[in-house]
């Protein structure tokens, strides 16, 4: 199925190239046009992009495409989500299929640099980890020689493995799947001794484990993962709007402007909230947006950490600590430009 | 195409050249070609400047670039230094050994298959029936699926497989073999074996023109069976026994040593041949029905066994029918391999089409290369059955 659906994406991308062109302000006034943003996420991680119990996908993945949503339409359920699996997610936002992927996406120099694609920023860093089933009694990575891994295909994740095995001088067997669940799937029949992914979407996919407590996270970590919103190269004002987006959001916690006092915020003195709620200047305006644009994505969405709390801290079932997440201010190395 | 092409055929009395109809023929033919490699290089030029105007990188310099991810079964030494380029390889021969093992099991069991509906015992025609209607209507990828997730990987974990006879074992990491490690002096051994496939040939040529001159018919089966296997092993044995075994040890993880057959192979090859093996059957049924039942007749009038009829009249004779249709199904095997990546077989779509894709962005030169990958081993196999086709239908003359 996914096999079709990679192949008919790149063919798609094929067939888009060759007819159109990008100029910038294209995907503004596409969104405005069809009335949402078409935004690609996983197949399926908590806290990330996950679809609930009634089929609304949550996490903090699909919350940065509802911030975007709220800032250029003023209203954040204006949401189209596209589930991609590792593989299809860069055609698909080549040819157009979605706006912006939102998709925990490492950032690499490759991937920025010859895919024609842009990182608007960071929204979780993050480092690839393994989890290794309880009863093989293993405390240590470099224990693993020998070792079957399941990965999934298309991952910088296949590729920091390969790095890391080969550096220590061990060998494995990579077991490679097409999307998450089959992954878990192959990690619970006993397919592979170890399954290695991010850190963040270790402990999510530990949760799909019918038993999580069997299973443990080994203490190292691997590799850096920058994880943050993708867009197509070509059209820099939509990559201004992704880009601020998450930087209002960044900004808004800095400033203590949350979802609950946002209304009383408005009437601050504080120049840097006028700037960000839009009582004073024109930011909005810059970016092609009305001045409200941060108002309606934090009234709407929610700071920084309120998404990352919510989605995968203390209000989630993953209990992640903020860590490296954690704004400047505050040990952790969250930094947003200044809004004005 | 102004420039008016020469009649080359002697005009005719009446008319002019442009009405000739050859003429006219061969000039749309151009005019269609011209057309068609036009278009393509049209959309190949739009797409190249467009992509290169996005910044996405072109051409197919990634091939020689340090792959950097690893493969989970390559018939070709292969590690994570090795390029891009060797992916395509390593993908290409697996894509290839799945195809060619499934095609030769597809065709012994659509074969027996095809015969044994066909069969007057009420239970085994019944059996090969549901066989054919069961397998060939349910979509292959779900019976990839059956025998991935429900069959293999239900077997138990590495520590407590399935011992087979002492020395292989089964398990969900896949089915571990001894290996024959050959020694000094194993030449030998196969020397004697091309000897006898030589001896083999040599006395059915002689059987056949002895039968031709006195009628009289003498086995040949069992004697081949007995020349191809006895001589071997008697040099095997005359030259020591230069052969030993590698068994699979259980290490701390896996086990190791060995010959492996990952699940993943195992899962695809029995889902390719089971269900290939319904419309092979097919083939074969309407192959031997096509045939008259006079053939059926004469040959029990001449007093052939049952045996002997299917072997020297009716196979014969359908294979002309069953060829053409066979052809399609080997076709559609090797094609239908290609849903490996659902399971994680690394063959060509899985490896090249799909990890190097995404991990060099370069849809356009893949795909492209993927493509022509097909369509050579399809016109290659088709080449191949219509040359046989030719042949057997020079026999049957
Ligand atoms: N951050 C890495 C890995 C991303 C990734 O795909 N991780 C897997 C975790 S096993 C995932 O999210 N799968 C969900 C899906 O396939 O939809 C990358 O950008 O290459």
């Amino acid at each position: 199925m996914s096999k079709f659906k990679s192949l008919v994406t790149a063919v798609a991308a094929v067939g888009f190239m060759a007819s159109t062109a990008a100029h910038a302000g294209a995907t503004l006034d596409a969104v405005k046009k069809k009335g949402f943003v078409q935004c690609g996420v996983s197949t399926g991680l908590p806290g990330f992009s996950n679809p609930d119990e009634k089929g609304n996908w949550v996490g903090i993945d699909v919350d940065v495409c509802k911030g975007i949503a709220a800032a250029v339409l003023g209203d954040a359920s204006k949401v189209k989500y596209v589930p991609l699996n590792a593989k299809e997610r860069f055609t698909a936002l080549q040819s157009g299929e979605v706006d912006v992927l939102s998709r925990n996406t490492t950032w690499t120099l490759t991937r920025d640099a010859s895919l024609g694609l842009n990182f608007a920023g960071v929204t979780y860093y993050d480092g690839q980890g393994f989890l290794v089933s309880k009863d093989l009694g293993v405390s240590s990575a470099k224990e693993l020689d020998g070792a079957a891994v399941c990965i999934q295909a298309g991952t910088t994740t296949e590729l920091n493995l390969a790095d890391y095995f080969r550096q220590n001088g061990m060998k494995y067997q990579p077991v490679v799947f097409d999307t998450s669940d089959q992954t878990v799937k192959g990690f619970e029949a006993g397919r592979c001794d170890v399954l290695t992914s991010d850190q963040s979407q270790l402990y999510a996919l530990r949760l799909k484990l019918s038993n999580p407590s069997k299973a443990v996270i080994l203490p190292e970590v691997i590799s850096k993962e920058p994880l943050g919103p993708v867009v197509r190269q070509g059209d820099d004002e939509w990559f201004n709007i992704v880009k601020w987006s998450l930087f209002a959001q960044i900004n808004a916690e800095e400033m203590g402007v949350t979802s609950a006092n946002v209304d009383k915020m408005k009437s601050s003195n504080n120049p840097n909230i006028q700037r960000l709620l839009g009582t004073a200047g024109e930011m909005g305006k810059l970016l092609g947006l009305s001045n409200d644009w941060a108002y309606n994505i934090i009234k709407q969405v929610g700071n920084y950490g309120e998404m990352f709390e919510r989605n995968v801290g203390q209000g989630s079932a993953l209990k992640i600590q903020r860590g490296l997440n954690a704004l400047w201010t505050q040990g952790g190395i969250q930094y947003a430009p200044p809004l004005r | 195409m102004q420039s008016s092409p020469q009649p080359q055929v002697k005009p005719r009395k009446t008319g002019k050249w442009w009405n000739d109809p050859k003429i006219r023929g061969i000039f749309y033919q151009v005019l269609a070609a011209l057309a068609v490699a036009g278009f393509l290089w049209y959309i190949t030029n739009n797409a190249l400047t467009n992509m290169e105007k996005r910044g996405i990188t072109t051409g197919f310099d990634f091939l020689s670039q340090p792959a950097g991810f690893g493969i989970l079964q390559s018939l070709i030494d292969y590690t994570e230094a090795d390029t891009y380029g060797r992916t395509f390889l390593v993908g290409l021969l697996n894509t290839v050994l799945v195809s060619v093992v499934g095609i030769f099991f597809a065709t012994i069991l659509g074969f027996i298959m095809g015969i044994a509906r066909l069969s007057h015992n009420w239970l085994i025609s019944k059996i090969a029936t549901a066989y054919v209607e069961i397998f060939r209507n349910v979509p292959l990828l779900l019976q990839i699926f059956f025998w991935y997730f429900a069959v293999l990987q239900a077997l138990p974990g590495a520590r407590n497989s399935i011992e087979i006879g002492g020395s292989a074992f089964l398990s969900v990491r896949g089915l571990y073999i001894p290996r024959p490690v050959t020694e000094d002096g194993f030449g030998w051994v196969i020397a004697a074996f091309i000897a006898a496939i030589v001896l083999v040939i040599a006395y059915v040529k002689w059987d056949h023109k002895r039968q031709q001159e006195t009628g009289q018919i003498l086995p040949v089966f069992w004697p081949s069976v007995a020349m191809l296997i006895g001589l071997p092993l008697i040099v095997y044995w005359l030259a020591g026994s230069p052969m030993h075994w590698d068994y699979p040890e259980l290490k701390r993880f896996n086990f190791a040593g060995g010959i492996r057959i990952i699940p993943e192979f195992m899962a695809l090859l029995v889902a390719l041949v089971i269900y290939t093996g319904t419309y092979i059957a097919e083939t074969v049924r309407s192959g031997i029905e096509a045939i008259s039942h006079g053939q059926t007749e004469a040959a029990l009038a001449l007093g052939l066994n049952n045996s002997q009829r299917l072997r020297l009249i009716i196979v014969p004779q359908a294979m002309r029918v069953i060829i053409p249709p066979l052809t399609n199904q080997y076709l559609n095997l090797t094609k239908n391999s290609s849903l490996a990546t659902a399971i994680g077989y690394p063959d060509l779509v899985s490896v090249f089409a799909g990890t190097t894709l995404n991990q060099t962005g370069q849809a356009v030169e893949i795909i492209l290369m993927t493509m022509a990958v097909y369509l050579t081993l399809s016109l290659t196999t088709s080449a191949f059955m219509n040359w046989y086709n030719k042949r057997i239908a020079l026999v049957e003359r």
